[in-house]
């Protein structure tokens, strides 16, 4: 059966045969969908979609409500599923590697080893950027601030850096958020701008 | 024999893990796309259909989605669940 956006919220929403025929169709959509989706992901099995699935199902019943009708219902049903998906998927890659572990011989000394293919003159330049990068950073942004910028440069998720922290992936974003606003508001502040950043590094 | 100058520690400066030069290329530009404002990942996940049927169709996004894009450029997990939905959406049969 072909549902238009209306129907489908009208079937879900309401209960009997409609709302388990849609629920039985949906959850056809989120499998072929997810299949699609992380195809190329050898940790994907039966199941676990069966898993992502159940719970995708329950998170667009719960937030039936939040779609707006701007696109598909299904598309924004599967977006619903593949970060249900792909956030199990993080929190089973990182869930043995704690934030000290990770952060334990790191922080925000820049590599200074010379980069060969530079003339002088980009050294030069590469080198004064990086010197003042380093000054924004331990001058303007707090201590809970660079622990989960240098989580997040080391690859931690961001789901997995609130776990550890004990906060939620948004929190955690307008940490990191806050804390490039400062960093480009300093590096501003000593002349440069966003071209020199990518400038400095082109050679 | 001293190390050149570019390669001696700063004051405060420890013998740590450094920063490589792609980690520090990746944080400059995290902070060249760094906007005044910016939507999180839970107001990206909420227009992220939306955004993904606009760029399936070839038209232009419009300035309603633009924090969308903008977000994705610089999220890397939302970057990742935006490109397994177009791998979705990929002939799914509405």
């Amino acid at each position: 059966m072909t549902r238009d956006n209306e129907t489908w919220l009208r079937h879900l929403i309401g209960n009997g045969p409609d709302q388990q025929a849609a629920l039985s169709d949906l959850r056809g959509v989120l499998l072929r969908g997810l299949r699609r989706g992380l195809q190329s992901d050898s940790r994907i099995d039966d199941s676990f979609l069966e898993d992502v699935v159940q719970d995708s199902l329950l998170r667009v019943l719960d937030r039936l409500d939040q779609f707006q009708g701007r696109s598909q219902f299904v598309t924004w049903a599967t977006s619903v599923a593949i970060r249900v998906a792909v956030t199990e998927l993080r929190r089973r890659r990182w869930k043995d590697v704690s934030l000290e572990a990770l952060l334990a011989d790191a922080d925000f000394t820049p590599d200074r080893t010379v980069d060969g293919a530079l003339g002088p003159a980009a050294r030069w330049r590469q080198s004064a950027l990086i010197d003042k990068l380093y000054d924004v950073i331990h001058r303007e942004l707090t201590e809970k601030q660079r622990t989960v910028l240098l989580a997040e440069l080391k690859g931690m998720p961001l789901e997995d850096i609130a776990r550890h922290i004990g906060s939620n992936r948004n929190a955690v974003y307008k940490l990191t958020y806050d804390a490039r606003k400062s960093l480009k508001r300093g590096l501003e502040a000593a002349g440069y701008v966003a071209a020199d950043f990518h400038a400095a590094f082109a050679g | 024999m001293s190390l050149p100058t570019f390669m001696q520690l700063l004051p405060g400066e420890d013998l740590m893990m450094p920063l490589s030069k792609n980690e520090i290329d990746a944080l400059l530009r995290l902070v060249g796309l760094t906007q005044d404002e910016e939507i999180n990942c839970e107001q990206c996940l909420a227009s992220v259909a939306e955004f993904a049927e606009q760029q399936l169709s070839g038209k232009s996004i419009p300035e309603g989605l633009q924090s969308v894009a903008q977000h994705l450029s610089i999220c890397g997990e939302c970057r990742e669940e935006y490109e397994a939905l177009q791998r979705a959406l990929e002939d799914m049969d509405h």
